[in-house]
Parts: structure tokens; sequence; C-alpha cells
């Protein structure tokens, strides 16, 4: 039984989409193969104008450093480091290009950047939830790449801070042109995005299917 | 990934739970601390029966002159003077596993001071090599005669702590002069203190002099008294030089009166001697010093192949290995305890290492999701179980080397530190680190992502 069937999607650089649906939709599967986390049984996935589903575990491995950013419901900071060393982690798996004194001056700024310029030794148990969700944030803009993709990122949030944290996918979206993609069940967060796609079943309802391959970010039909 | 920045985030994870890597730790540094102690023990107190016994003369080989036989009549060890002080010098400068030698010749006569005599057990004449030869260089008082002494056949010598407190009681026999067979010999030196042998003889009842003294003025010939075959001739008491050569066994020519042999005295062609004694350079080493010395003989002394050496070689290797293998079986034993210990210790590590695996699979997932490849996680936990094991190791080596100096402290045990205990220590820790390291980070490197970051 497959989980998704017959997904015809692009996504273009620069969209703030969310993927929205029930839970045992699929949605999470969609998002494991668009963060080359997973690979499509059949189909093509081109990112970025590589063809990924045929890539290596390594080779794999290189395309989620460079070209994505992961933020999670949960955060998955890692216990008693510091937000900085939290941060700077992703960039030590980036071939040595980047002395160590480079990478916490680019986790300093990510983390500027995100408003936590005063809290950059707390460690994740320091930190209030929205915080946390700040670094994790951070910490999947330090390579700078392309592609964000969250995964019910206000899940674990009340919502004053998860009004907060959308409004830096906005802000991020807007001003650096990173491409969002919002994994999401809540139709609220969902009204954030430009754009939704909603899953059921393992099929896309209310989307028009792809004509041509244009796109930046394009997933092909799976069964 | 580097690995300064894979050893950075191995100490940093590592430094999460410092307690746990502590207690961790601690089988290592057990069996590390005892390797290094039982080495140190082990080598300090082998190397002290190794000097003991390399004093009681373990490295001496002793070169004695073959054997006559007529008739079927053999004379025993001795009985034909093949070796010469020239044999001596020849092995000292040829064979160079050979430390020393010192010829010997020997007598036993009486010796007279004042209103007391002693006939010493031993009476040797010989070269101040001698002393090197037998570890006996620290005197108790005087110093030893020269090779000088032996070149004009001073009558001078070193007696025994024996034959000092026999002869002299209480007075210090420096510059006294005894007299052995008429010779009066001035005494230049006494012999430290060396107790009895192995075989129970007491080794200070001793006189030394120079080996060309005690030939020429003292005795003729040591064989006189063992050979029946040779003759004791030339008995006449005409006080001449006589002394200084030695008497012919067979007469080949008329016997010469003691005037025509005083107006002209004949020159010694051949100085035959009893024995040689020799170092060699270690207990190792004596067997290569054996082959070196029969060849060399041989080759001086015109011995055809096949044909039988005309002297013996002797050693004490049998004594100097029983001693010494026993101390290495035992240092072997406890080096075998101490290698299990190990083991138990580097077990514990993998045991916290699946556990630590286990724990962390979210992180796993996470390092994984933004790039880390299989062999980066491989390698970050190899280099966790590696660094738990070294800084085990270090604490061990100080642990170790700590109780090993406790132990010379307490209960006075001889200690030597030992580099190469040191080296294995830590070429063993990081092994035990690496062995009991691979399968959790095999195990972690395995992990699927997807299903990692779902862990709870």
């Amino acid at each position: 039984m497959p989980v998704l069937v017959d997904i015809s999607l692009r996504i273009q650089r620069g969209e703030l989409v969310a993927i929205m649906g029930a839970s045992g939709s699929g949605k999470t599967t969609l998002m494991n193969i668009l963060g080359c986390l997973d690979r499509p049984t059949s189909g093509q996935y081109w990112l970025d104008g590589q063809e990924v589903s045929g890539m290596s575990a390594d080779q794999r491995a290189m395309v989620r450093n460079k070209k994505i950013g992961f933020v999670f419901q949960n955060f998955n900071l890692l216990p008693r480091t510091s937000a900085l060393d939290n941060v700077a982690m992703p960039l030590s798996y980036t071939a040595g290009d980047l002395s160590q004194r480079e990478a916490r001056k680019r986790a300093r700024d990510v983390l500027a950047r995100v408003g936590l310029a005063e809290r950059l030794h707390h460690e994740p148990s320091q930190l209030s939830g929205g915080q946390q969700q700040r670094v994790a944030i951070a910490r999947a803009l330090v390579n700078r790449p392309p592609l964000l993709l969250a995964d019910e990122p206000t899940g674990n949030l009340d919502s004053k801070t998860s009004e907060e944290v959308l409004g830096l996918f906005e802000e991020l979206n807007r001003e650096e042109g990173v491409t969002v993609v919002l994994v999401t069940h809540d139709p609220h967060v969902a009204g954030h995005a430009r754009r939704t796609i909603h899953i059921h079943d393992g099929r896309i309802v209310g989307e028009p299917p792809v004509a041509h391959k244009e796109g930046i970010f394009e997933k092909g039909g799976a069964p | 990934m580097t690995l300064y920045r894979t050893a950075r985030t191995a100490l940093r994870s590592l430094s999460r739970n410092p307690m746990r890597a502590l207690l961790t730790t601690l089988g290592i540094v057990i069996g590390v601390g005892a390797v290094i102690a039982m080495m140190e023990i082990g080598v300090g107190s082998s190397s002290a029966i190794r000097k003991t016994i390399a004093s009681m003369g373990a490295n001496v080989l002793l070169v004695l002159p073959g054997t006559a036989s007529s008739g079927g009549v053999s004379f025993g060890s001795g009985s034909v003077m093949t070796l010469t002080a020239e044999d001596a010098e020849a092995i000292l400068r040829d064979c160079p596993s050979v430390r020393n030698t010192a010829p010997v010749v020997r007598a036993r006569t009486q010796v007279v001071y004042g209103n007391r005599n002693w006939v010493p057990a031993v009476m040797y004449g010989t070269t101040p090599a001698f002393l090197d030869v037998r570890d006996w260089m620290d005197l108790a008082e005087g110093e030893a005669f020269t090779d000088r002494d032996v070149l004009n056949a001073n009558k001078v010598c070193l007696l025994g702590q024996t034959l000092v407190r026999e002869l002299f009681g209480g007075e210090s026999p420096i510059g006294k002069e005894i007299r052995v067979k008429n010779v009066a010999f001035r005494v230049v030196g006494v012999l430290s203190a060396k107790g009895a042998n192995m075989m129970g003889m007491d080794q200070d009842d001793i006189l030394l002099a120079p080996w060309t003294t005690i030939k020429y003025r003292v005795t003729g010939s040591s064989l006189q008294s063992l050979n029946q075959s040779s003759s004791s001739s030339s008995g006449s008491s005409v006080n001449t030089l006589s002394r200084l050569y030695p008497s012919a066994g067979v007469q080949l020519y008329p016997e010469r009166s003691e005037t025509q042999a005083a107006d002209q005295p004949m020159p010694v062609r051949f100085a035959n001697i009893d024995q040689i004694l020799l170092a060699a350079r270690s207990a190792e080493e004596i067997p290569t010093a054996v082959e070196q010395i029969k060849s060399l003989l041989r080759e001086r002394h015109r011995i055809r192949p096949g044909d039988p050496d005309d002297f013996n070689i002797r050693d004490m290797t049998e004594m100097t290995r029983t001693l010494a293998s026993t101390t290495s079986l035992m240092t072997n034993l406890l080096l075998w305890v101490a290698m299990i210990s190990l083991v138990v210790g580097g077990v514990g590590i993998m045991n916290i290492m699946l556990v630590s695996v286990t724990e962390r699979t979210r992180e796993i997932g996470l390092r994984m999701a933004v790039g880390a490849r299989a062999r980066d996680v491989l390698q970050q936990f190899l280099v966790e179980a590696v660094v738990l094991c070294l800084v085990g190791g270090g604490l061990g080596i100080l642990a170790g080397h700590g109780g090993s100096y406790l132990v010379w402290l307490t209960l006075g045990w001889p200690v030597e530190s030992s580099p190469e205990a040191v080296a294995a220590a830590v070429a063993v820790s990081a092994s035990v680190g690496i062995v009991f390291g691979f399968y959790p980070a095999w195990k972690a490197s395995r992990l699927d992502p997807i299903e990692a970051l779902r862990y709870e």
C-alpha cells in the first residue's frame, strides 16, 4: 500500500508554501522526500536542477547539508550544548573550508538574525520554547540553504510564540528569498503561506497537475 | 569532517556527561594501571635478580685447558698446559661478545704474617681485569695492583676479608708485607666482602697477585702438584733468579747447573696459565661468546677440523636461566591478569557506548539530517570511544606509576620504570577503544535518519 500516489508538484524558488493534511495523509513522507531523507519508490525529484532520487546516501547527505535546512516540531537541539555550538554544528560537516573562528562568527550572525544575539551561550534548557525554535531555525539557516523545510514548527508552541516564529519564516522568505515549505495540519499556520497544498490519502487535492518541468523545485509523480 | 573537529565534537559530547565518562574509563584506568605497576615491579625485581646473579658471576665463562691422556688413562681437566696469557689477550681483542678477560694461575700454599699463618682457599695469580670480570671493582681498602705490576712481576697482592681477619686481626694490612713461600708480598688493597657462593664456599678466603709473580716467583708450575708424570726436579735451594722461570717437565737436554742458569737465563717463550676467566657482555650473549672463543682458540692452537678441542669452556647459564625464567614467569602471569582486566574495561566501554548510541538516537538522526554521512557518525563514536580509552590509559599510567612508587616506598621492592610498558599501555588502550568502540559506532552509523529523528 503506497503512502503517496500520483504526486505531481512544482515549487518555485522564493515561494512560501504550506502542505496541509490530516495525520496519516502522507504529508510527512512527502516532506521526507522533499528533504532528501527518503527516496520515492518510483518517479523523479528534481531539486535545484539535480535529480535526487538516484543519488547515494552520502550524496544526499551533501545535498541536505548544502541546500536544505530542517526545522522540527520538537526542536531537536543537542542537550547541554550552547546555542552557539548547536547552530555551528552543521558547519562541521561541510568540508573543512571554514575555520573554527569563521564558523563561530557565522553562527553568531545567524543567531543575531533570528533575534537571539543575547542568548549565545545559553543551553537549550535555559531557553523558552520559542527561543529554542529560533535556535533551531538559526541552525537550519547557518549553511545558507535556499530551501527551508519546517515540520509542524509550531506544534509545541503557544499561540503567541507561534505567531512570532511564523512571522520569522515570512520575514526570511520576504527578505532573504528563502523558499519555505511548512508542513502542518493547522489551518491557521497554513494561513500564513501564500499557497497551500492539501494532501488527502496520499494524493494532492485542489492543485492543477504540473504540465512541464521548468521549476527549480519539482516533484515528479510517485506511486 | 577533519579529525581535529571530530575530536572536538567527541570531547564536547563526552563532557556533556562527565561523571559517566569518568566511571566508564575506570575499567581502563585500573587495567592500564595494573599493567604498568606489574611491569615496573616485574622489571625492577628481575633486573635486581639479574644484578645479583651477575655479581655471583653469571656472565662469567671459564676456559680450562684440555685433558692429557696416555694409554687410555686420562689425567683430568688441566693436565695439559695449552692456554697462554696471549690467548686471553687475543680473546679480548677478537671476540666482540666478551667484555673482559683475565688469565688465572692457581696456587695453594701457606701465607705467613708475623706469628700467624693461613692457607687461603684460593690463591690466584691474575691481572687487574679479574676484578672487573668478577664484579669486584669496589675495594674495601687500598687499591688494585696494576698492569705494570703484572709486567714486572712485582711482589704485591690483594687480600680477601677472611684472610685479613685471620692474619691481621683488627689492624689494617695496607702496606704490610706477608710471606708466601718465602717470597715477600706487599699488601696494596683489601677486597670487599662477597660472602659465600652458591655452593657455600667462602669467596673472601682469597689472595690475588699478578699472575707473573705467582707463576715465576711462587710456583714453578701449578702442574707439579697435580700431574704425576712431571718430575719434581731442580729441588736445589740456591738463591738465584731461577724462580723466575718455569721448570720444564721433560728434559730434552742435560740439565744445566744452577750457576749456568744464573749466568745465562733462558727467555720464556710460552707462559702457560691454568685458566682464563672472562665475562660476556650480557647473559644473553653467552652462547655467542662461547662460539667466538671456540673458533678463535681452535685457530690459535692450530687444531685441524675434526680433531677435539684442547680446551673446555664452562658457563653458569643454567643458574641464570632458572632464576630469570622464574621472574619472567611471574611477570607474564601478572601481565595476563592485568590484560584480562583491560578486556573487562573494554567491555564496559562497549556497554556504555551502546547505551549512549541508543540514548542519542535523535541526535544521530539530526546530525544525519543536517548532512552527516554514515562515515562521519561512525568516526565520531569511534573517536569518542578511543578518547575515553586514551584518557583512561593516561590516568592508568599515572595510577600504575604511583602504585609502583608506593610499593617501592612502603615495601621497598625494587622498581624500574619501563618506557616499553607505557608505550604498550597507550597502544593497548587505543586498540581497546577501537575494538570495543567499533560495534556501537557501526550501529550508530547504520541508523535510518527518518527513524532516528522520530525515536522517542
